[in-house]
């Protein structure tokens, strides 16, 4: 006990005498700030890490076993909010890896969905054909990865039945979507059959516009916007890791939220 | 160590500077690359200096940002678990007064505030730390209702929906960026806390 108390008193004596002369000296107080600032510059420029292909391979493989999480995370169940056509933003945003006047002209006459890989029924699709399908509508939350979300209203197709009239292997891990304007996601089995995900034909009651994806799109209210491709020409399931556009770069494939 | 120096008691516990660096690499990565995020799409009239972001571009930064949310995660969990069931957080940051806070606030400002020992902490260090760990925990709650707003409805209803727990998330930072600021001045000032939290006196 005594020693503990003389200990402390050292403490207090040393420290006294630490602070004072920092104090007393404000040079030496100016070069402590400098050389935190030194420190904090030398920190900041690390941003070059990035650039080396072994830090790049480790975020690679956290990003990856973060999709698992994700997976792990997903409830099929689980709805994403909706909201009221009062709630819609509008103009909604126009968004995409090009500017609004590339966005490409498909013509709907002679449009055709391939659908290929773990289906029983390969025949394509015209447009009419899916317009006669079921359809339902949603209004819900975009989120994009920049982090900015829009609220719009979507029509179309419940991707689940369209997958069960092409004869999906439902049990395959991957849809992958080909796109008109060179675009390209997959997503995971679970998320194409969720209640929400939507083979998107209509835009607030038209027909879906070119800058939202004219002829169709994939809506997921429970992905991220850049896993939503727009102008989809091609279909196909698969347990091949497809991978992206995006997510070859370095976005994470699962991207749900 | 020689005959004439008593052998100091250990100040921090090894689990605790263990926790305490990670914690402060974790964080440091998490404010540098969730500036490159918040650039890409900003919620208030300005943007970070690009320079003073980490990941190069908002993919990169993203991987930085859910590679280190795993440490601060983790990490933090292992800190909360032996500071609890060590007892060190009611003795250390527990009873705290308002009044002593604002009588020792008082005192650092005029400079007359004494550090009495290492191994005890002023009412303003323990409204300090006590609202530092509490503004990690917002930080993880309302990333996680931006990172999943759809599968944790309460968190996000709790943050006031995804827009606004973008908003909460930021201002959360803010305040942990403030509380490091003032944290290294202190350090600064009293290098020897610096010693203890290296090598635990």
């Amino acid at each position: 006990m005594f020693k503990k108390t003389l200990n402390s008193t050292l403490d207090t004596e040393s420290i006294l005498k630490d602070a004072r002369s920092e104090l007393a000296l404000p040079s030496r107080r100016l070069f402590a700030k400098r050389a935190l600032t030194l420190g904090g510059l030398s920190l900041l420029t690390g941003c070059n890490i990035t650039d080396e292909p072994s830090v790049n391979r480790m975020l690679e493989r956290i990003s990856r076993m973060n999709d698992g999480v994700q997976g792990w995370l997903f409830d099929p169940k689980r709805l994403a909010p909706t909201y009221t056509q009062a709630e819609m933003t509008r103009p909604f945003p126009f968004n995409a890896f090009y500017s609004i006047e590339e966005v490409p002209e498909i013509d709907g006459s002679d449009y055709q969905l391939e659908v290929t890989g773990l289906v029983t029924n390969k025949r394509p699709w015209t447009l009419e054909q899916l317009h006669k399908m079921p359809q339902n509508e949603q209004i819900t939350r975009h989120i994009c990865v920049e982090g900015w979300s829009a609220i719009g209203r979507w029509g179309g197709i419940p991707f689940s039945y369209f997958l069960q009239q092409i004869g999906a292997d439902l049990s395959a891990k991957y849809v992958d979507f080909q796109c008109g304007d060179d675009y390209h996601t997959s997503i995971d089995m679970p998320t194409a059959l969720h209640p929400q995900t939507q083979l998107t034909l209509t835009y607030d009651g038209q027909i879906l516009p070119p800058k939202y994806g004219f002829p169709m799109k994939l809506r997921m209210p429970t992905k991220l916007g850049y896993k939503n491709p727009k102008h989809i020409t091609s279909i196909e399931v698969t347990n091949k890791y497809p991978g992206g556009y995006w997510e070859d770069q370095g976005y994470n494939w699962f991207g749900g939220s | 160590m020689s005959s004439s120096t008593l052998k100091k008691p250990v100040v921090h516990p090894i689990w605790l500077r263990v926790t305490h660096w990670l914690n402060a690499l974790a964080v440091i990565i998490m404010i540098l690359s969730g500036w490159r995020i918040y650039n890409a799409s900003p919620i208030f009239p300005f943007r970070i200096p690009s320079e003073w972001t980490l990941g190069g571009w908002l993919g990169g930064a993203l991987q930085w940002h859910f590679a280190a949310m795993w440490l601060l995660f983790l990490n933090g969990l292992v800190y909360l678990l032996f500071n609890t069931a060590s007892g060190r957080l009611w003795k250390k940051f527990f009873p705290l007064r308002p009044t002593e806070v604002i009588q020792d606030l008082f005192k650092a400002l005029r400079g007359k505030l004494q550090h009495d020992a290492l191994d005890h902490y002023n009412a303003v260090q323990k409204l300090a730390y006590v609202s530092v760990i509490l503004d990690l925990i917002l930080l993880v709650v309302s990333g996680l209702a931006i990172w999943k707003s759809v599968q944790f409805p309460l968190l996000r209803e709790l943050m006031g929906g995804f827009d606004n727990a973008r908003i909460v998330h930021f201002c959360a930072m803010a305040f942990l960026v403030a509380f490091i600021v003032v944290h290294i001045i202190m350090v600064a000032l009293v290098p020897r806390t610096l010693l203890a939290m290296l090598r635990g006196r």
